[in-house]
C-alpha cells in the first residue's frame, strides 16, 4: 500500500431489512473506530440515489481513497457501488462490500444483539480486506456479435426473433425435428379459442424465413466453452459436428409434464389420462365420446411429489372445462350438419394416439392398448367436475372465467392433502371415492374419464447443460436465475441467459415475455461490441517463479503457458480468476489479483480478534 | 455470555456457496451468529496454508465450501480444493488439534436450508470440543506453526496439486498411479514434512539433540536421524555444539519468509 489508506462506511438500513434487526446506529459508531476509517454514516438505502450521492460526495468530501458498503449481497448490488465509486473517480477495485443482509439481519433475526456484533465483526473484517486492496485495470474485449439459442420453443424462437431483427445473426438448434416445443402439444390457446397450432405456425414461419436465423433442427448442442463475447460450441446434427462462435448463449430447452405414475389409476385404468394428453387428444380432435368427466388438480405437485405449485395448471383446466362446457359437441367430434345430437356414445377405451405416446416414452414398459367396449348410450349433457384443493387462477382475467365456468355447472369440488380422491373401477365407469368437505360425508362420482392435471417438470438432461455451461439447477431441477427478482432471465455468468419453462412453469405469454426479455438482455454486449471482463486475474511474479510448471499442468482453462525464460506466464484473455494456481503454486510465485493470500487472511483474522465496544 | 459461542470463518465460493448462504437469507432460515464469511471466486483459491494459519490464530473453526463436484463454476476448482483440505486435514492430525475443527461442504446455490444445517450443525460440534486451546497451549502452537510451514511445502504443494493428474493422466512418463499408491505417498510425505518443519521449529531458538527431538516428535530415535540428515542436507539445519558427546543442532534461519 503506497498511500495511507482513507476508508469511508457506509451502513445500509435498507429500510427494516436491517435497521429492524441490526442496531445501525450502533455498528456506525463503532465503525468509526476503526484503523483508517476516516468517515463513516448511515443510509435508509444506500443503493437509493441519496445514498449514492452521499459515497459520491464523502469521496471528495473527506479524500476516501477506499469504500466499504455494508447492506445486501455483492451478488446483485456491487456494480452499482462500484460505478459509483468510478462516477467519484475511485477505482472500483478499491471498493468491498460486506453483507449484513441476506447473511446476517436476516438470518439471525431474533438475535438482535449478536447479529449487531456479528454486523460490526464484518465490518471490521471489509475494512481490513479494502485496506490492502490495490487499483486494478480492465481490459477491453471484443464480442462476436452472434448468438445461439437452445431450444426452439416459444421462448427459444421469441428470444430468437427478437435477437435477428435487431440485426444479429442467431442460430436456433431445436432437438426435435419440429420447432413449438410442448405448445404444439396443446389444443385451443386461451381465450382466443384460437387453435394453439395456428398461433405457433406463424412464428415458426417467421423463424423459418428470417434471414438472421440459421435454424438447426434435430440438433442439440453438444459442447461451449469462453466466456462472455466469445463463446466456442459444437452443434451436433445426428452424429454430424459443427464448431461455431458465438457471442451470447440463450438457454430455452422447456419443460416436461409429470408422469404421474401409480396415481390416481393412470396407466392402471384407461381413460385416466394427464392434462397434456387430454390436450392432445383436444387438439387431434380424437376424443372419445363421454358423458362425464372428472379433472383431479394438485396431481404430484404441491408437496404429493414435487414440492411446488405448477400454477399454470388451474388456468388450463378452467380453459378446458369452460371449453368442453360451451363446446362439448365440437369437441367430441359430435356435430355434423343439420344433425341434433340426442346421446353421446360413450366410448372407453384409450384412444390409440395415447397409447402410443405412452409406449413411446423411455425406459417405460410396453402395454397393451385396452380393448374397446361397445358404445352405449348417454344423456345429452357432459358433466364436467374439477376436483382441487383451491383454485389459483392468477393473472387478470382468470378469476372471472373462473366464475364463468362455475356459471356452466362445472362442478369445483375441494379435498385436502390429507383425504384424497380415490379412483376405481366399478362396470364400465371410473369411480372417484371422495370425502365431502361441506356435507362431511363420503361420496362417490362416476365419470367416464378423469384428467390428471400434473406439473411441468424439469428435462431430466437438463443437469448436462447446466455443467456444459457452468450455470446452476435450483432443487428441482429448474435453471437458476441471477437473482429472482433482479435479473430474472440473467445466469450469474455473464453472457448466458435463460427463459421460458426450462427455469419454472410459465404459460405461453409469459414464456414469450422471458424470451423477449433475455434477448434485449443479450442484445447488450452484442450492441455494445465489447465485455470489460472484471480484473480477478493470477501474474506470475517471475523473480519467484522457478518454472516447476505445476500450475500449467492444473490450470482449467490453459491461460498459463511456460514462457522463452522459462517461467509461467498467464495468458490475460483466457484467466477467469478462480485461483487455482495461486493455491497450488509450491514457490508462491503466483499472486491472484484481488484476492491475494494476504488481503484473505487480513480479512478471516480480523474476524479472531474480539470486539470492543 | 456464559456459554461458549464458537468463533468460525467460513469461506464461501461466489458462485454456488454464497449464493446458497445469499439463499438462506431470502429464505429466512435462521441459524446461529457464529459465522464470519469471506467471499472468494472459487474454493479452490483457499490452500491449505490459509486455513491452518485461521486455526494457529486461534479461530475455532473453519469450514470451506464450494460448488457440488462436477458444477464447479471453473470447471474442476472443487476437485483441487478436496484434495488440498485431505491435506491439511492431514496436517491437522498430526498436530493433535481435533480434525473436525475443519470441515469441507458443498453446498450449491439452491441449498439455503443445507447452508443454515450445515453452519448450525458445525457450531453445534465446536461447542462440543470447547476453545481451541492453541493459545493456551504453546506446544500446540508450535505444531500449528510446523503444520503451516509443511502446508507451504514445496514437495507437498506439488504434491497436493498434482494428486488428480497423477491418478487420471499419470505422470510425465504416462503411467498411471492408482489411488491408494497415491494416498500412501501424500500420507508419508505430509507426515515426513510435518516433522522436518516440526523439527525447524524446536530448533529455531534453541539448539537440541536428536533425543531430544524424537522425544518431542514422538517417534524412534532412528526416524528422527533420518530427518535431521534430510535437513542438513538440504542446508536448512546445522550442528550447532556438541555438548559432551551429544550433537546439537540448530535451524539455519534466512532472512524474509
Amino acid at each position: 500500500m503506497s498511500e495511507d489508506a482513507r476508508v469511508g462506511v457506509f451502513v445500509c438500513h435498507c429500510g427494516t431489512n436491517i435497521g429492524g434487526c441490526v442496531d445501525v446506529p450502533k455498528v456506525v459508531e463503532y465503525a468509526k473506530t476503526l484503523p483508517h476509517v476516516v468517515f463513516a454514516t448511515s443510509n435508509l438505502y444506500t443503493c437509493a440515489e441519496d445514498g449514492l450521492s452521499s459515497i459520491r460526495d464523502s469521496i471528495k468530501e473527506n479524500n476516501l481513497n477506499r469504500v466499504v458498503v455494508a447492506a445486501c449481497t455483492p451478488r446483485t448490488h456491487a456494480p452499482l457501488f462500484q460505478s459509483t465509486c468510478e462516477e467519484a473517480g475511485l477505482n472500483k477495485y478499491l471498493f468491498t462490500f460486506v453483507n449484513i443482509r441476506e447473511q446476517c439481519s436476516w438470518v439471525h433475526m431474533k438475535e438482535k444483539d449478536s447479529a449487531t456484533e456479528k454486523a460490526k465483526e464484518l465490518i471490521k473484517m471489509g475494512v481490513a480486506r479494502v485496506e490492502l486492496l490495490e487499483p486494478q485495470e480492465e481490459v477491453q474485449i471484443e464480442v462476436i456479435p452472434s448468438a445461439v439459442v437452445i431450444g426452439g420453443g416459444v421462448a427459444g424462437m421469441a428470444a430468437a426473433i427478437s435477437l435477428a431483427d435487431q440485426g444479429f445473426p442467431v442460430r436456433l438448434v431445436e432437438r426435435e425435428k419440429e420447432l413449438g416445443g410442448f405448445v404444439r402439444n396443446l389444443g385451443y390457446i386461451w381465450q382466443e379459442r384460437r387453435e394453439a397450432v395456428g398461433a405457433l405456425s406463424s412464428m415458426i414461419r417467421r423463424v423459418k424465413n428470417h434471414r438472421n436465423i440459421n435454424l438447426y433442427l434435430d440438433s442439440e448442442v453438444v459442447a461451449a466453452e469462453g466466456f462472455i463475447g466469445n463463446y466456442e460450441i459444437v452443434i451436433d446434427t445426428h452424429g454430424e459436428q459443427k464448431k461455431d462462435k458465438v457471442g451470447v448463449i440463450v438457454v430455452a430447452t422447456g419443460a416436461l409434464e409429470y408422469i404421474p405414475e401409480g396415481l390416481y389409476g393412470y396407466e392402471q385404468y384407461d381413460n385416466v389420462i394427464t392434462l397434456t394428453e387430454f390436450e392432445i387428444l383436444a387438439k387431434n380432435k380424437k376424443l372419445p365420446k363421454l358423458s362425464s368427466l372428472a379433472f383431479i388438480q394438485c396431481v404430484g405437485s404441491r408437496g404429493q411429489d414435487k414440492s411446488y405449485c405448477s400454477r399454470i395448471c388451474c388456468n388450463v383446466t378452467l380453459k378446458n372445462a369452460m371449453n368442453l362446457a360451451d363446446n362439448w359437441k365440437n369437441m367430441l367430434g359430435l356435430e355434423e350438419a343439420g344433425k341434433v345430437v340426442e346421446s353421446i356414445p360413450v366410448e372407453k377405451a384409450i384412444p390409440a394416439e395415447i397409447a402410443e405416446r405412452r409406449r413411446g416414452r423411455m425406459g417405460r414398459r410396453d402395454r397393451e392398448a385396452g380393448e374397446k367396449d361397445e358404445a352405449e348410450v348417454a344423456p345429452t349433457r357432459l358433466d364436467i367436475a374439477v376436483f382441487n384443493r383451491d383454485i389459483m387462477s392468477y393473472g387478470i382475467e382468470h378469476e372471472l372465467t373462473y366464475n364463468k365456468t362455475k356459471e356452466k355447472k362445472v362442478r369445483f369440488i375441494r379435498y385436502t392433502p390429507q383425504n384424497r380422491p380415490k379412483v376405481s373401477h366399478e362396470g364400465d365407469k371410473l369411480v372417484i371415492d371422495y370425502w365431502h368437505d361441506t356435507m362431511q360425508m363420503q361420496m362417490k362420482m362416476m365419470v367416464d374419464m378423469i384428467v390428471l392435471a400434473t406439473p411441468l417438470v424439469a428435462q431430466p438432461d437438463a443437469k448436462e447443460i447446466s455443467r456444459m455451461l457452468k450455470v446452476p439447477l435450483g432443487q428441482e431441477g429448474f435453471f437458476l436465475e441471477a437473482h429472482v427478482k433482479l435479473r430474472p432471465v440473467d445466469f450469474a455468468t455473464d453472457g448466458i441467459y435463460v427463459c421460458g419453462t426450462c427455469k419454472g412453469p410459465a404459460d405461453i405469454p409469459e414464456a414469450v415475455a422471458q424470451g423477449m426479455a433475455a434477448a434485449s438482455r443479450a442484445a447488450i454486449p452484442l450492441a455494445r461490441g465489447y465485455v470489460q471482463p472484471e480484473s480477478l486475474v493470477a501474474f506470475v511474479d517471475s523473480d519467484v517463479c522457478s518454472g516447476c510448471g505445476t500450475c500449467i499442468e492444473i490450470c482449467p482453462y490453459n491461460a498459463i503457458r511456460k514462457n522463452a525464460e522459462g517461467v509461467a506466464e498467464i495468458t490475460v484473455a483466457a484467466c477467469k480468476g478462480c485461483g487455482n494456481c495461486g493455491a497450488s503454486c509450491p514457490k508462491n510465485a503466483i499472486i491472484m489479483n484481488h484476492y491475494t493470500d494476504n488481503q484473505i487472511l487480513a480479512e478471516a483474522r480480523a474476524a479472531l480478534q474480539a470486539v470492543n465496544g | 455470555m456464559s456459554e461458549f459461542e464458537p468463533k468460525i470463518i467460513i469461506f464461501l465460493c461466489n458462485w454456488c456457496s454464497y449464493a446458497g448462504a445469499d439463499l438462506a437469507g431470502v429464505s429466512r432460515y435462521q441459524y446461529p451468529t457464529n459465522a464470519r464469511t469471506v467471499r472468494v471466486m472459487c474454493s479452490t483459491r483457499v490452500s491449505p496454508q490459509i486455513v491452518l494459519e485461521l486455526l494457529k490464530d486461534g479461530a475455532d473453526g473453519v469450514m470451506v465450501t464450494g460448488c457440488h463436484p462436477g458444477d464447479c463454476h471453473y470447471i474442476n476448482g472443487n476437485y483441487y480444493t478436496e484434495r488440498r483440505m485431505e491435506m491439511a486435514h492431514r496436517l491437522l492430525k498430526l498436530t493433535g488439534l481435533e480434525s473436525q475443527r475443519l470441515r469441507l461442504d458443498w453446498v450449491s446455490a439452491s441449498e439455503g436450508e443445507k447452508y443454515a444445517g450445515v453452519v448450525t450443525d458445525f457450531v453445534k460440534e465446536l461447542k462440543g470440543l470447547g476453545p481451541n486451546p492453541v493459545h493456551k497451549d504453546a506446544k500446540l502452537a508450535s505444531r500449528l506453526k510446523a503444520a503451516v510451514d509443511a502446508s507451504k511445502n514445496f514437495r507437498l504443494k506439488v504434491l497436493s496439486s498434482k494428486e488428480i493428474n497423477l491418478i487420471s493422466k499419470g505422470n510425465a512418463y504416462g503411467e498411471k498411479i492408482n489411488q491408494q499408491s497415491v494416498e500412501g505417498i501424500m500420507e508419508q510425505a505430509t507426515e515426513d514434512e510435518f516433522k522436518a518443519s516440526l523439527i525447524l521449529q524446536l530448533t529455531n531458538k534453541k539448539s537440541q539433540s536428536v533425543k531430544e527431538l524424537a522425544k518431542e516428535l514422538g517417534e524412534p530415535t532412528d526416524r528422527t536421524i533420518e530427518h535431521v540428515v534430510s535437513l542438513r542436507s538440504r542446508n536448512l539445519l546445522a550442528l550447532d555444539h556438541i555438548d559432551g558427546a551429544t550433537p546439537k543442532y540448530k535451524a539455519i534461519v534466512t532472512g524474509g519468509a
